[in-house]
């Protein structure tokens, strides 16, 4: 599973990080920061929760 | 007591549908209304088409889209018995209010506030918290059962927290909390609400300046300090008091009605109850279903539809307001089985309490830290917390814009 993450979409709600800390960050403008894009099998059911659960749709899953 | 009789000699105007409770429950008529219409045109006192979205993925699906469903409010739409306003006076009151404005200039606001709200900063903060927390639970138990748990630990946690956050000084917490509470009272005049709006600029006008004069370390004095400099797209002044009455306001009423009503519903389901005591695994999802089951936002702010649109199968023509039932579309049984039930087991994080879309509550981080101390520190420090009166006799704030309660009686 790959993520993509779009930052001007992005509102900074944090709740990716609160999902799925592995995976996402915040920079210091608050601003979505994807750690891992290439997402390991270990943290795949977080991070598809983190996109499901973003506020503001800045969050993409492709599937491989 | 008293403020009890005074509600009860007030002549309370008619409740609408989506703000109807029966204890934590939406009214069976709302409950009903999502699971057969879920979108139904309502009367408002604003005079125009209104229409009420109950499902969870309609109210999702309105909130998603800012483009078609405005949150700018229209002049047209004042409420009968709102005094004129002058398009300065209008304007001045509009600025700095992330509620009440569209992207682009959302986006704009809301980018200088986001660093203040991250996750690793609200981490920073945790420590202080527990400080505050303690404290309270400390004067709690000096002071001896029973307790009102409303005004000796819901209201002041929160209350202290976003004043230390924001650079607001505590002692002035009595004015504020009374004003708050009545400017979001919506069984008040209109022309009352509106002193009390005007008395609360006033309020933080007075911070601003000083801040302006000497910018401290808090949220306000950041702000002046990076965004207030008088550049191209820098804060207004007016903006910055509209941005710190915001914070202020959402800061306090929202947890702290969460930590009242929360702690109730958890004195009604014992076994949750000792869950969230003795199982610190528990806590983090058992705030959300709190979140999730009381849902004390009704309905957050109104969208106004900007053209024709089609909610749920149901065509809503252009400038039509529509009202989002967020407590109802909470229990909706097409996302959450046996929804009426309080279960902190389950995974509720689907829950829109925060609302959803660009709008997202902004503190929700911060609300969750706190909640995540207060309510297991709460009921660790007092093992056999109870009601000190009958469940019958917890008077619900039912006219407020924010579900909770007027008072709390514990004892242990």
């Amino acid at each position: 599973m790959k993520i993509e993450a779009d930052r001007d979409v992005c509102i900074g709600a944090g709740m990716c990080v609160m999902n799925a800390e592995e995976v996402f960050d915040q920079g210091d403008d608050g601003i979505v920061v994807v750690l891992e894009a290439e997402v390991p099998p270990e943290h795949a059911e977080a991070a598809a929760r983190a996109v499901a659960g973003c506020p503001s749709g800045a969050l993409r899953r492709i599937d491989d | 007591m008293t403020e009890t009789l005074q509600d009860e000699a007030r002549e309370a105007p008619t409740l609408p549908l989506h703000m109807r409770r029966d204890g934590f429950d939406p009214v069976p008529d709302m409950a009903a209304m999502r699971d057969d219409e879920g979108v139904r045109e309502v009367d408002t006192a604003f005079g125009m088409p209104a229409f009420l979205v109950a499902r969870h993925a309609d109210v999702k699906a309105v909130l998603a889209d800012s483009t078609r469903f405005s949150n700018e409010s229209r002049r047209a739409f004042d409420a009968p018995g709102s005094p004129e306003l002058s398009d300065e006076e209008r304007e001045r009151m509009r600025a700095g209010n992330l509620l009440g404005v569209d992207p682009p200039e959302h986006t704009r606001l809301r980018r200088m506030l986001t660093p203040e709200f991250t996750v690793r900063r609200m981490r920073r903060l945790e420590p202080r918290i527990i400080e505050i927390v303690d404290d309270h639970l400390d004067a709690m138990e000096k002071a001896g059962a029973p307790a009102d748990l409303v005004a000796d630990f819901a209201l002041p946690i929160p209350s202290l927290v976003i004043c230390e956050l924001l650079g607001v000084p505590y002692a002035d917490r009595a004015e504020f909390q009374e004003r708050t509470s009545k400017l979001l009272d919506i069984s008040l005049p209109m022309d009352e609400r509106m002193d009390l709006g005007r008395e609360s600029r006033e309020f933080m006008a007075d911070l601003v300046a000083r801040a302006q004069a000497e910018p401290g370390e808090d949220m306000l004095g950041m702000l002046v300090r990076e965004h207030g400099g008088g550049n191209d797209g820098d804060l207004t002044t007016d903006e910055l008091i509209g941005i710190a009455g915001l914070l202020l306001i959402a800061g306090h009423e929202t947890t702290s009605n969460m930590l009242g009503l929360g702690t109730l519903a958890l004195l009604k389901h014992p076994d949750q109850h000792a869950l969230v005591r003795d199982d610190p695994a528990a806590v983090a999802p058992a705030v959300e279903e709190l979140l999730r089951f009381l849902g004390i936002v009704h309905s957050g702010i109104p969208r106004t539809t900007t053209e024709d649109v089609e909610v749920g199968g149901v065509a809503i023509p252009a400038d039509s307001l529509v009202i989002l039932a967020l407590a109802a579309a909470n229990r909706d049984p097409r996302v959450v089985p046996d929804g009426d039930r309080l279960d902190i087991t389950r995974d509720a994080a689907g829950h829109v309490a925060f609302g959803h879309g660009v709008h997202h509550c902004l503190g929700a981080p911060l609300a969750r830290m706190e909640m995540r101390i207060a309510f297991p520190a709460l009921l660790r420090r007092f093992p056999g917390l109870k009601l000190a009166v009958p469940f019958e006799e917890v008077g619900f704030r039912a006219f407020h814009f924010i579900y909770g309660l007027q008072s709390l009686p514990v004892t242990w």
